[in-house]
């Protein structure tokens, strides 16, 4: 590599080597596994279509999770309203569906009616529309966070105190969706959906059709993610984690970046949202409140921050557990959660997929010792 | 080039910095001495924008700087390295010298960059300069302390700064170190304006080709050739100590 740097001819290309097609081949794997052996398992009756929804649902989480990797995990920005990022695109295509699963004649949802209110508020109008909740979803949760990362980041705030922001943030938006009078369902949410754009959602292709799609987008998203960390704007973010100073001394607005990062990690949490909800059924304040963002902080910190693949497996572990030991035992979740949480405080930084790295890399030196020592016999 | 009037700072009532006239002509190596808290440091982050003066000004190319944001003084040519290296421990020193490169600096070209044929070349230029060029691909959090001192100013460097800032640049090198680092510095200085702030007079000795400047309680003692101020009895009063002490020039 040092060679071609000095052969004018060719420049130097850091982007192609050995680690970034086995990356490569990982990921094709990992999205082909999941695209098909899942959809193949159900039609063959090796697993129910309930697991596969739970699936369908765990991979919108990895979504968010890899919005909350790029801000925490990269640039160093510890977010504590992520899950508020999320509702916003649930709320958004749920205000859609509710208008859609209307009983024929009634102008406004029933928990509308129940508070006297009788014709639709007029925040929710762009949302009659599939493209206005789409677009509505994607672009509220975008300024949202514009604004806000904005104000905050150009005071120069950062660490706990950005954490505390935006963690009272979430506790604030948490009490606002839950009132009545903010016209979305109160703490009942948005609920009763039968269907998304004339489609059944009890129907079991539609739910096939849900879980390939979150697995396409997770893909989508993922990739989009990787080509970000992989420019120089993705260099910039780690440069804003190791050293502030230094990139605003080099010519940087740092501001900017810290915006622009929060900005995408917001869509990219409210596009995990939307795609939620129709395999959920349900918004519900309660999935923004706190703890629901907290607990996003821990699967990326389980998994490995600052890597992409810590985000996605991360969530699959802590999500997994979840399931299996709140149908086993329910009482003990919050204690399998408090365990977590230590063990990601006392073994910083590297998380699962750090762990795994480094066992390999124990295990190759170990084996390549040997072969040395047998050639040197 | 840099020309400074009536420059003043304090911090909670105690005057830090109380500058009347400083100037930097083009080309110049400056060294800056002067025992702690005198304000050396302060100076630097007076001009490039880290501390907010009380009053005065500091024209540089014949534009008031003071007030400006760091990024603008930084676009119009003045790079600082920091007494601590900082530089990005969590990628490879190529990309903290890309990061240091010369170009545009705004989120959306961020994004779509890609390295030219010619950039890729000036950081193998400057790499080599600095002696990095075998480390291109390594971890800047796994170099020594010097390398990461290097490493820093190579970030300044590709800035191409007409004005560099330079501070304590061979704290905790080793003497070959410092020695090489003393010449980078000279070399440097043959295209850039330099600002150097260092206490160790061997080191001050082997940089300084011109003026030197002595800051005492933010004031300037005195200012001319290395061997002046070496024998100026001020300076030995307040800085340098007797013949014998810590900081004595010949040992």
């Amino acid at each position: 590599m040092i060679d071609l740097a000095i052969d004018k001819t060719k420049p130097i290309d850091l982007s192609v080597d050995k680690s970034d097609r086995k990356e490569k081949f990982l990921y094709m794997a990992f999205m082909t596994f999941f695209l098909l052996a899942f959809p193949l398992g159900y039609k063959m009756g090796l697993m129910d279509l309930s697991t596969m929804t739970l699936w369908g649902r765990y991979f919108c989480f990895v979504i968010a999770a890899i919005g909350v990797d790029l801000i925490w995990g990269y640039t160093g920005v510890m977010t504590m309203c992520h899950a508020f990022f999320f509702c916003i695109g649930a709320y958004a295509l749920g205000m859609y569906m509710t208008i859609e699963n209307m009983p024929a004649g009634a102008e406004v949802p029933d928990f509308m009616k129940w508070n006297d209110v009788n014709s639709l508020p007029l925040f929710w109008l762009p949302f009659k529309s599939a493209i206005g909740a789409f677009l509505g979803g994607l672009v509220a949760a975008g300024v949202f966070a514009g604004v806000l990362g904005y104000l905050i980041f150009r005071r120069k705030i950062k660490g706990v105190f950005f954490a505390i922001i935006t963690q009272a943030l979430a506790l604030a938006m948490y009490l606002l969706f839950s009132r009545n009078e903010t016209m979305l369902g109160g703490s009942n949410g948005l609920t009763n959906f039968r269907y998304l754009f004339g489609f059944d959602l009890h129907s079991e292709n539609v739910k096939i059709g849900l879980y390939i799609i979150s697995v396409i987008v997770m893909a989508l998203v993922y990739w989009f993610a990787l080509f970000l960390t992989k420019s120089k704007f993705g260099k910039i973010l780690v440069g804003i984690r190791d050293s502030e100073s230094r990139l605003r001394f080099t010519g940087y607005k740092v501001v900017n970046y810290q915006t622009a990062v929060f900005v995408i990690g917001a869509i990219i949490a409210a596009i995990g949202g939307m795609l939620y909800l129709p395999q959920t059924g349900i918004i519900t304040p309660g999935r923004m409140d706190v703890r629901a963002s907290i607990e996003m902080l821990i699967w990326v910190a389980l998994g490995g921050r600052g890597n992409l693949k810590g985000a996605v497996v991360g969530t699959l572990i802590v999500n997994i557990l979840y399931s299996v030991s709140t149908s086993l035992i329910p009482q003990a979740w919050p204690y399998i959660l408090g365990l977590l949480y230590i063990a990601v405080v006392l073994y910083p930084n590297n998380g699962v997929t750090g762990f795994c790295s480094s066992v390999a890399e124990k295990v190759k030196s170990i084996t390549f010792k040997k072969v040395s020592y047998a050639e040197n016999k | 080039m840099l020309k400074i009037n009536n420059l003043n700072v304090s911090f909670g009532g105690i005057k830090a910095l109380d500058i009347d006239a400083f100037q930097i002509k083009n080309n110049e190596l400056r060294v800056v001495i002067g025992p702690n808290g005198a304000g050396k440091s302060t100076l630097m982050d007076i001009l490039c924008g880290k501390t907010k003066p009380c009053g005065g000004q500091a024209l540089f190319e014949g534009e008031n700087i003071i007030g400006l944001s760091e990024y603008e003084i930084t676009k119009r040519g003045i790079g600082r390295k920091f007494q601590k290296p900082s530089v990005f421990n969590g990628l490879s020193v190529f990309d903290n010298m890309l990061l240091g490169l010369k170009s545009k600096k705004g989120v959306f070209s961020s994004i779509f960059y890609r390295l030219s044929s010619e950039q890729a070349d000036k950081i193998a230029d400057v790499a080599k300069r600095v002696g990095l060029l075998e480390h291109l691909t390594k971890p800047a959090g796994e170099l020594s302390h010097g390398q990461k001192q290097w490493l820093e100013i190579a970030i300044v460097l590709l800035q191409e700064p007409k004005l560099m800032l330079i501070d304590e640049p061979a704290a905790g090198m080793s003497d070959a170190e410092t020695y090489k680092t003393g010449e980078l510095l000279c070399e440097l200085s043959k295209q850039n304006s330099v600002i150097v702030i260092e206490h160790d007079m061997h080191f001050v000795e082997q940089i300084a080709q011109g003026m030197v400047t002595v800051l005492v309680r933010g004031q300037i003692l005195t200012e001319g050739s290395f061997d002046d101020v070496k024998n100026n009895q001020e300076v030995i009063d307040c800085y340098l100590g007797t013949p014998g002490s810590a900081q004595t020039v010949s040992r």
